[in-house]
This record gives structure tokens, sequence and C-alpha cells, in this order.
């Protein structure tokens, strides 16, 4: 059975079974390698992408599931790099082994496309939602404050 | 097939800077010229030199002999040579340096190509400056011979040969052009090294080199590895070490579209299948049908109970322990103590947790007489031997592509190279390329740990109270002879990713004794972030604190007097006292403090707690650090590093816990190993003072300090003391009842 969906702003399909994670076809079909595996269950937030404008775990999602929809990635997220989360995240040098900050970044985008001027409070219960190993929790606030500041 | 030919492309890696234009060639560091046409051949095929070249076009590139698991060594290494080289650092371009430990090797582990223990700084800080002013040195004899001038009259500024008397100038790409290279290299006094007034790189920020990828998804690591025709593999291991499956669904596993072939292991199963889909669920259906046989040493071990039986033995004087750390004479004096003081301390497996689950890609050749690997290591070294030994070959044979890392805290570099291995042996069996990935229950479950340790310690006092004597008998659970055998041998079997950070280093303490009971429960286990200090520094620096009690006096105070003689411990913790305003109460929070000498790093922490007695949870509201790591190379890189060790330490000492039943794992993934989130992070205020001393390490020297602190801060707050780590939730709860 045959998927239809939109990555990035250019439609595609995928033969894959209907329960696969979306993760799987994104990373290892459409070789969108930036979204990563980090635990399967819905846990971590290494998988974080949007479906029609909204933050989903593209691990939890299965592949059926967006038959239809719009999916954007990290590679998605800007034409070259430059939304003001990827430019705060560089200001504020974030990323340590960076292996998390694809989901945290698609995090702090969905936050910030939905509440444009989060306080310090919303912005920590909603990045809580991603973990970063290296624990760069005190400049990924810093830095989504930076781009609400700055967009 | 020649796999060596094979055109693999790989958008954005640690290689994603190489070069291929023919330059200027350096030949001239410590290796020999044949050394160096190695290191050429195995680089991009051109005339690449051990450490720097110089194109034509200005460009520069450096060699990174460190892996990057996100301390930032690729950047640091290489900015010691440019600072020395005086490079234009916007015309810097860094390439891993390939597998050749006689050019490369890391000075601080016997030559071996490994990034661990937070030295590569350290240990590569004074030949990377020689080696730059080398190379800057040659540019200046080239200038020279060129103008018909004296080399002392010829300055430079930024990738530029200046001679000011003339006013004339030659860019580096333009002596690049016409270069001859001595056939030794020139000799380098120290005195003409820079000062570090005059440093433009060295203690200035730069954006780390490969930040601008890691914001875009196109950082590659070895997970994202992609090869035309490649198959992906998973793996069942066993629970215990040492056990073999007896039995499993083969024929069902096999039925699975896509699956093509089930690979018994000796160590477990694997699977190769067409899609990543088919492999996991190959894999589910092993683990609900295997039997395993109950061959390895760990069945029937329960961590709960053998933590017991470690402490029974570490209060027992008669328990069999070797020397490890000896100072004065603790044996004769203890004895005649006129008071003397005991404790003891508990501390539980601990897991990594790196956020890229561990994997491999593997091209075994189908002549199987040679193989090409991409990991994410911590050692190159260990990589290209482990590939070789698992596949008979020699180590020529075994191209290693390393990555870089989405997280490494000590787990990507045991000897064996577990993780890769699975990925070798997958490849072997169906003669094609295969990533090999585990699942995060995988990462937990073949987890090598931060071992189980119980600490007994004994302090002794003269009749005026002054601490004389200090005893520490650790009983924990072996990890050297397990991680790497190679290392333990070479240290004369000494465990010393268990035992470092047992001693008092850094107080006046005159007689110590440090004592290790060795334990080998069969439980794998590995150096975790912090290695032995993360336990040993609980317990001692605890200890120190409950002294100061017994003595009367506040813990930062008798601290400061004990390091008086020890000028940068007492000015790191002095400054970390005023950072917190430590002689300020606030009521209903705790301030607990902590002092370290880590590998020579003079680091201390502040942490202010609450708890709520109806859960016993500990809420952490704020945390001051100061650091003293010498010459800080990267400011802001050691505030960053700082930050991140100290939330690592926040976890070990709140939260993370693996268990053990009849030797096998308890914990699964991120549901039941809590590891902090963002909201569990306070404002954590980092000071680095800056010295003139040799730069020592930064990446995890903080993590060690939080453990003590919060226990430290809880007794402040509470008078009781927490003494077995992790303070979980229920056992606070009981501890306050």
């Amino acid at each position: 059975m045959v998927t239809s969906f939109v990555v990035n702003g250019a439609p595609t399909s995928t033969d894959a079974p209907p329960d696969t994670p979306l993760l799987w076809v994104i990373r290892e079909g459409l070789k969108l390698t930036g979204t990563k595996f980090g635990c399967g269950a819905g846990l971590c937030g290494a998988c974080m992408v949007h479906i029609d404008g909204k933050r989903s775990f593209s691990c939890q999602t299965q592949v059926s599931e967006v038959a239809g929809k719009s999916v954007t990635t990290i590679e998605g997220l800007s034409p070259d790099s430059n939304h003001p989360v990827q430019r705060a995240w560089l200001a504020e040098r974030v990323p340590q082994c960076g292996y998390c900050q694809s989901g945290q970044i698609m995090s702090a985008a969905d936050l910030l496309n939905h509440n444009p001027k989060p306080s310090r409070e919303q912005i920590i219960e909603h990045m809580s939602t991603n973990i970063c190993r290296c624990g760069t929790y005190q400049r990924i606030v810093r830095a989504v404050e930076r781009a609400a500041r700055e967009a | 097939m020649n796999i060596h030919e094979r055109k693999i492309p790989m958008p954005v890696s640690r290689r994603q800077v190489m070069i291929g234009a023919a330059g200027l060639s350096f030949a001239i560091t410590l290796g020999s010229r044949v050394d160096a046409a190695e290191a050429a051949s195995e680089g991009a095929g051109q005339a690449l030199t051990p450490w720097v070249s110089v194109a034509p076009d200005g460009t520069i590139t450096i060699m990174s002999a460190a892996t990057e698991m996100g301390q930032g060594s690729m950047t640091s290494l290489p900015l010691i040579i440019a600072e020395e080289l005086d490079a234009d650092w916007g015309k810097v371009k860094i390439v891993p340096a390939p597998v050749n430990e006689k050019i490369y090797g890391n000075p601080g582990f016997g030559g071996m190509m490994y990034t661990a223990g937070s030295n590569a700084v350290r240990s590569y800080y004074d030949n990377l400056r020689l080696f730059g002013a080398q190379a800057r040195r040659v540019l200046l004899d080239n200038a020279a011979k060129k103008f018909g001038v004296s080399v002392d009259e010829l300055t430079t500024e930024p990738s530029v040969v200046v001679h000011s008397n003339s006013g004339r100038k030659l860019t580096y790409g333009e002596i690049a052009t016409f270069a001859e290279i001595p056939a030794q290299a020139p000799e380098i006094k120290q005195e003409s090294l820079k000062k570090p007034a005059n440093f433009r790189l060295i203690t200035k920020d730069v954006m780390r080199t490969e930040l601008p990828h890691k914001v875009n998804g196109s950082a590659q690591y070895s997970i994202d590895v992609q090869m035309p025709g490649m198959l992906y593999g998973a793996v069942l291991r066993a629970p215990v070490e040492g056990a073999a499956p007896e039995k499993f669904g083969e024929a069902q596993v096999t039925a699975i579209k896509g699956v093509v072939k089930v690979v018994k292991l000796p160590y477990g199963l694997g699977v190769v299948a067409e899609t990543p889909w088919a492999a996991f669920a190959a894999r589910r259906l092993i683990e609900s049908t295997v039997v395993w046989n109950r061959d390895g040493k760990a069945w029937g071990f329960d961590s709960d109970q053998g933590l017991q039986n470690f402490a029974t033995t570490a209060r027992d004087p008669n328990a069999k322990a070797t020397d490890w750390f000896k100072l004065g004479d603790v044996r004769a004096e203890l004895p005649k103590a006129a008071s003397t003081f005991e404790a003891e301390y508990l501390c539980d497996y601990a897991y990594h947790a790196q956020m890229e689950p561990l994997n491999a890609v593997a091209s075994v050749a189908e002549s199987g007489d040679s193989a090409e690997v991409w990991c994410g290591t911590q050692s190159q070294t260990m990589a290209v031997e482990a590939t070789a030994n698992a596949l008979g070959l020699d180590r020529s044979k075994v191209k290693l592509h390393d990555t870089l890392l989405g997280g490494g805290f000590g787990r990507r570099g045991p000897r064996d190279m577990d993780f890769l291995i699975d990925a070798v042996l997958l490849s072997k069996a169906v003669a094609k390329p295969v990533k090999s990935m585990w699942t995060r229950e995988d990462d937990v479950h073949n987890g090598r740990f931060r071992p189980l340790s119980a600490h007994y310690l004994r302090a002794g006092f003269d009749a005026s109270g002054k601490l004389m004597a200090w005893q520490h008998r650790l009983v924990g659970d072996r990890v050297t002879p397990f991680a790497d055998p190679v290392r333990y041998e070479k240290a004369g079997k000494k465990d010393f990713i268990l035992m470092l950070g047992a001693d008092a280093k850094g107080y006046d303490v005159p007689h110590q004794l440090v004592e290790q009971v060795y334990e080998d429960t069969g439980i794998r286990t590995a150096p975790l972030r912090g290695i032995g200090f993360t336990a040993n520094k609980f317990a001692t620096e605890t200890f120190m604190d409950e002294i100061a009690y017994k003595r009367g006096v506040d813990p930062m105070r008798y601290r400061l007097d004990l390091l008086a003689k020890t000028p940068r411990a007492h000015a790191v913790l002095e400054r970390v006292a005023h950072m917190a305003d430590w002689g300020r109460s606030r009521s209903g929070h705790g301030l607990g403090t902590a002092y370290i000498d880590y590998s020579d790093t003079q680091v201390a922490a502040v942490v202010e707690i609450s708890i709520d007695r109806s859960s016993g949870k500990i809420k952490l509201h704020n945390v001051w650090c100061a650091i003293d790591c010498g010459v800080a190379v990267q400011p802001d890189n050691v505030i960053a590093q700082t930050e991140s060790s100290i939330v690592y330490g926040i976890g070990l000492a709140l939260t993370e816990r693996v268990s053990i039943k009849d030797g096998a794992v308890e914990q699964s993934n991120f549901y039941d190993y809590i590891v902090s989130r963002n909201r569990d992070v306070p404002p954590m205020f980092v000071e680095v003072i800056q010295t003139n001393n040799k730069p020592t390490g930064v990446g995890q020297m903080a993590t060690p300090l939080i453990t003590p602190a919060v226990s430290n801060a809880v007794k402040a707050l509470t008078g009781v003391r927490l003494r077995h780590a992790p303070f979980i939730e229920e056992r606070v709860k009981k501890a306050l009842a």
C-alpha cells in the first residue's frame, strides 16, 4: 500500500507498511537524516517534526496517519538555515553533541508559531518535552527568548 | 570488489571539509617524513601533511586528532595550532586526522588515538603549539629567502608575512606556491612561543566549527550514513555477559517480510533486513521467543543485595584490600588519634544515556579480506583494532570513517567496541554494507555502567581536634578490567577508572590511605562521565562536611582552612562562596558545597535546594560554580561544558539509577531511567578563573560536585544526612521520616 504525503513542500510517497513509524520513512526512505532516532517511545523528542504545522513525535506517528498531510522536518524549516530559532541557536551557542538539537529546534519553532511571546515558564514547560543529554537547557531557554525577541 | 575504491557521499561529517587541492606540505612535525607520507596517502589522496597544509588560495587545512562528541575539541585543538601559526582563522579548514598513532596519538593515553578523560587540550597543548610555531617558521624562512632579507626582520599578521622595513608582504597562500620544505623541522625555543597576552585565538571565543551543521540537520553521525545497497541490522544481546541463545523462533523470524538473514553471534542473535522496520520487527520477535543459557557470571546477581554485601565488606577491617593511594602512614597514625569519626556511603549503577543509540555501519568485502567502517567512536585506534580482531585481519585492512558522536560520556570507548562489532559481524555474514542500530532498550539493557560501590571512611583527629588521618576503604564493581583489559594490564592491574578521586587531594591531611576491595559481579561496566570521581567524591566531600559538623565549624570555613596551602583550590572555593553569598541564610532552602581537584582542574560548587517532605522530592533552585582550568582555550565553551557537567551531575544525584535483578538490567527507556529535563535544571552561574597555568580538562569536572553538594545542602536544611546516591524520592522520604 502506498502512502502519499508532502514533506518540506514536496509531494512524496512510500510503500512502507502503514504502521511503520514516520521517523524511519523520513530517515531511511527519504534520507532526511536530520530527524533523529532517540528512544522510539515518544519520550525524548529527538524525532520531532511538524505535521500540518504542529509538533509531533515522528517515532509515534504511523506513516498511514500522515496520508494527505504536510510534514516539515529540520531540513525544511528554512531554505537557508536562517529561521530565527536557528539563528538564535547559533548566537547562544546551544549545541554540544548536537544530536537532539533538530528536535529541540522543531519544538521551539512550534512554540513560537503558536505563542510568539512566551513567558520563561512557558518556554521551560514546552521545551521539557525534549531531552538534551549534554544539558544545554539553560542555553535553549536563552535562545528561545532571543528568537522571540528578534523574530 | 575493492571497497576502498567505492565513493561514498559523505554530505556533512567530520570529513566534510577535506580539501583535495595540492598545497604546501609541512612535513616537519615530530614524525618522520615517512610518517607524513603515510598520513598524506590516508588523507584525501593528495599531498596532505601530518598537521597543516596551506593551499595557494590561502586555505589552511589543520588535522583534528580528537573525535567530537560535543566537547569542542574539534575546534580547540586546531585552534592551538592556528594560534602559533598566526593563521587567519577564517581561512582554516578542519579535517579529522587519519588513524596514524605515530603522528596523531594522544600523549595522555600512551599514544593511542582516544578522546576521553577531558584531556584532549591538556595532552596535546604543548605539541600543537610547537607544530604551529614550526609551520610559521617555515613560512618565514621562505619569505626571507624570497625577499633577500634576514628572517629577524619579518613578522606575521594573520596569514601574512610582513617585512615592515620595505612594506612588502606575502600571504601564506602566496608562499605556498614556491615554498621549499626543510628536511628537518626548525627548532623552536619555548620562550619564542606566544605570550598569553598576545593570543588572538586562545582565550578568545570562536564559533565551534561544526556548530552551523547542528542547527539544520546536516551534521552527520554514524546513524545517518547511507550507502548504496545498504541493509539494516539489529542485534539482541544476552541479558547477562557470557550467556548465549539456546533456542528461538527462527522460522517465524525468517518469515518476516524483508528479513534477509538471521545471524547467530557468540553473544546473541542478529538479524539483517532490507528495512529498519523489518529488522526491528525481527528483533522484537527474537526477544519474545528466545531462551538464553545460564552461562555467564552475573546470573542471580541482585544489585540491592549486592550493595548491602559491599557495605558489609567495606566496614570489615579484615576484608582483603589492596592499597590504592598512600600519603604518610595512616596505619601507624590512626590508632594514635585522640578521637575518630567514621561514616559510610553507597552508590548505585548509572547509565550513560547518550542521545544517539549505539550504532555503526560496516562494509566487509565479500572476500573477507578488508573492511570499511563508519562509527562514532571515542577511540579511532580501538575501532580499527577491534574490527581487525573480529575479522582476523591486519589493521591496515580496516578503513575507519569516524563521524560525529551523538554523545559519548565514556560509553563509546570500550576496548571491544561492542556496538561496532555488531555491524562488522552482520556485514560479514551477508557480504553487504550493514547499518546496525540498537534500540533505546538495547542501549539500556546492554549498558555498561558506572559501578556499584560502597565506601567506608574513617577520620582521626589529634588532641587539638586537627584532622590528621583519613582512611577510605572502597568496595566497588571492577571497571577497567572489563572496559579496557589492555590498559588495565599496562597500568599494573590498577582499576583507575573505579578508584580515581577516592583520596582527599588538595586538602591538608597529612596521612591518607585509600584501599580497594576488588569485586567482580559480572555486570558490564564502563567509564562514565566523571569516572570514579562521581561516587568517590560523593563519599569524600560528604565526609568532609560531616567532619566539619563534628568539629562544629561551618563546612565552607572548614574546607577553606584545609585548603590554605593550595592557593588555586582556595581561590575557587572562596570565589564560589562569594558568588552564592554563602553566609546568607534562605528560609526553607539549604545550601551545600563541594570542592574537587579533578586532574589538576580546580572546581567548586554551591547548590541551593528545597525539599517537598511529602514526596521526598529535592528541588534545585540555584547552582554556582567556579572553575580554574589554567588557560581557558575557549572560555565560553568552558562555561558550556561546565553547565553540561552540572546537569549531568544533577541526574546522577537525584534520579539516575540502574538496578539489576537475576543479572539483568531492570530499566528500559526514559520512562524508568530518569534523566534531567529542562524543568529540572535551575539557573546555573559559572565563573571561569583565568590563570596562566597549563590548560587542564573541563569536560566532566563539575559532574561529581553535585551529589555531595546536594547531600550537604539537605543536611544543612533538615539535619538529615543522605548516604545512598542517587537521592530518589522514596529514599529521601524515608530518611526524613
